[in-house]
């Protein structure tokens, strides 16, 4: 133990990757240091694990109904009561987390990658090819977000796919410009110089340098930002445009609790308490990682 | 800052033909957006698995009439053309008409928006109120406990999904607490008393002397309105404590206490002052984001607003009404981000 803690605090690296392990060392001490930071880390990675082992963790199925069983408080027989079909909430909660977790990682792996290359190649090239990008990032900036999705939902039908789509299609914008930013200071550097002397192409060093170079900050805003998509999914499945049902999605249980709140409160208040918690893990993970990796901008 | 000065006091001889150039190009900048909302809106109406002309029809009619009215709702033109004709008719200032409601959308729209607008603006009036004096407070203490109280409170604010916060408000303090008003913008017996002026419920009953319905709609406003301020007091108070932060760190602010003014007036007056500027696009933003997050509080709170019109019409697929308002609200955005660009323009000379 103290041995890898030597070698991992070592002044000199001996190899790359001892560079890399040493580098990653320091910065998750310093991520560790925060404690708000760990909360929030331990509160995705709490989603990840109940959104895996939902089937083994859930008491019962998300879906069984049993209206005998209907509008039971929380206590020792259903930890979260049950709603109005009397199924168990807590179950639903478990498979909701799910949904929740399928959102997230879709538009973390659509809009982020559309945002790297626009903003790259934007920044990189420069030009008429800036221009017209940039032209059409501020559109898309310039529009109101939950309206615009609402609009493509409605167009292309309610469901947890089209939402995701809508959201995707307004969440890349930002990470353009941040990408664009980046660019915009590693593009002068000697090593491009050199790299682009040494006759690499203009894909080679956008893909092999430039976007390396911009990932931690646009990890940064990217898990800052899956806390709005998060709010944002969970408002449309309130409004009855996400995951339709019986699926198990927090927003839209919200929505059907919402009619017995002031009989049985527990049947609204605990899914929107979870997406509370999960949409507050990221942000305070979010906060963390910005301190740690992209000082700069705090 | 002297820097700045001395280059805008010598540049002054070509100034307005800078000025101009600005000018034009923001005008560009903006009209090139709206065309871009015009150009999503079309697109989603074409995609639309809802066919318009059996919508007008019914499924019921003859084959000749359906082509007829295609024809007529030209729709058997090349797309570019459907497209320069509803960016005309949107110029025009006209979005067709709902099905849901028969009217048309423009009316619809002019019947509920003031209701919005009223929230949003007791909403931020309600975030600028608290928000700005948290961040203050929060810079000067930059690291201790009211910094701390501060930066919860906010990211509470922005990890808290704003339906369901009024859902809570709802069930402690109208359920539990009965002190606030049931969901509505006035109790039953006050629909209709007031005459419809400004649509601005409290502007027209306080007009009309009617302080009865002036106090009913205040009590009915006073939860929806404080759950929206929320949001931009997270936000308002976030920036502003930034901004403050920045500010604190100049030299003026230590030749002011160097001269012996008061920490008061240092921070409220010399910094604070400074600060307003920033705040400008601030504050505007989040009155541009207060009108999203009206959508979901007004569905919460039954409040009969542009919120609401567009989560009923899109329940019922009523695409000319949804898109509509999605033209208004994108518009309005547009609106308000050119506004404060300009105001920021306006106030403060270094951004010439």
């Amino acid at each position: 133990m103290t041995q890898l803690r030597a070698w991992l605090t070592a002044d000199t690296p001996v190899s790359r990757n001892h560079a890399r392990a040493i580098q990653a060392y320091l910065s998750w001490r310093a991520l560790a240091s925060n404690p708000l930071t760990m909360i929030g880390l331990l509160i995705v990675v709490a989603l990840v694990v109940f959104a895996t082992l939902a089937p083994m963790l859930a008491p019962q199925s998300p879906v069984a109904q049993d209206l005998t069983q209907r509008f039971i408080a929380p206590g020792t027989q259903y930890l979260f009561g049950t709603d109005e079909f009397g199924r168990d909430i807590l179950s639903r909660i478990l498979y909701g987390a799910r949904v929740t977790l399928y959102i997230v990682v879709l538009v973390a792996v659509t809009a982020a990658p559309v945002g790297l290359l626009v903003g790259t190649v934007s920044g990189y090239f420069g030009g008429w090819v800036d221009a017209a990008l940039m032209r059409i990032t501020d559109i898309f900036l310039a529009f109101p977000r939950l309206i615009l999705a609402l609009a493509f939902v409605s167009a292309l039908g309610p469901g947890i796919e089209n939402a995701v789509l809508a959201i995707a299609l307004t969440a890349w914008p930002p990470y353009a410009r941040i990408a664009r930013a980046e660019t915009l200071t590693i593009r002068t550097s000697d090593f491009i110089a050199a790299a682009r002397l040494q006759g690499a192409s203009g894909f080679r060093i956008v893909v092999g340098h430039v976007v390396p170079l911009c990932s931690s900050s646009l990890i940064v805003r990217v898990t800052l930002d899956m806390a709005g998509v998060i709010l944002t999914a969970a408002g449309l499945g309130f409004l009855g445009l996400g995951a339709q049902p019986p699926l198990a999605e927090w927003g839209a249980m919200v929505s059907s609790g919402r009619r017995y709140l002031l009989d049985y409160w527990w049947v609204a208040t605990i899914p929107g308490l979870a997406i509370f918690v999960v949409s507050l893990g990221f942000n305070l993970l979010g906060d963390g990682l910005r301190d740690v990796l992209d000082p700069k901008s705090s | 800052m002297t820097d700045s000065t001395v280059t805008s006091a010598t540049g002054s001889s070509r100034f307005p033909s800078r000025y101009v150039w600005a000018g034009l190009k923001l005008v560009g900048s903006v009209a090139l957006t709206f065309f871009g909302l015009l150009l999503v809106t079309f697109l989603i109406g074409r995609v639309v698995p809802v066919d318009p002309v059996l919508a007008a029809i019914g499924d019921r009619a003859s084959h000749d009439t359906y082509e007829q009215v295609r024809r007529e709702m030209g729709l058997d033109l090349p797309l570019w053309q459907q497209f320069a004709s509803y960016v005309l008719q949107v110029l025009k200032g006209e979005l067709g008409k709902s099905v849901l409601t028969a009217n048309t959308v423009v009316d619809d729209i002019k019947r509920v928006f003031p209701a919005t607008m009223e929230l949003a603006t007791t909403a931020t009036l309600f975030g600028v109120a608290f928000g700005v004096p948290m961040g203050v407070v929060a810079a000067v203490n930059q690291g201790r406990w009211p910094d701390q109280i501060v930066r919860l409170l906010g990211l509470f604010g922005y990890s808290m999904p704003v339906f369901w916060l009024g859902l809570m408000g709802l069930l402690l303090f109208y359920g539990i607490l009965d002190i606030a008003a049931a969901p509505g913008r006035v109790d039953f017996a006050n629909l209709d008393v007031v005459e419809t002026w400004s649509g601005l419920i409290l502007l027209d009953s306080a007009l009309q002397g009617e302080w009865e319905v002036f106090f009913d709609a205040l009590h009915h406003l006073i939860l929806p309105a404080a759950v929206l301020g929320y949001l931009s007091l997270a936000y308002i108070s976030r920036m502003t404590r930034s901004f403050m932060l920045e500010q604190l760190r100049q030299e003026y602010v230590t030749t002011a206490r160097v001269k012996g003014l008061s920490e008061a007036r240092v921070i409220w007056r010399h910094a604070l002052g400074n600060v307003m500027v920033p705040l400008i696009t601030v504050i505007a933003l989040s009155y541009a984001n207060l009108l999203e997050g009206s959508v979901l509080t007004e569905t919460v709170f039954a409040w009969p607003g542009l919120g609401q019109y567009l989560t009923a019409s899109l329940l019922a697929a009523d695409m000319n009404a949804v898109l509509g308002a999605t033209i208004v609200v994108g518009a309005i955005f547009i609106g308000i981000n050119l506004l404060s660009d300009l105001l920021y323009r306006l106030v403060d000379p270094r951004a010439k």
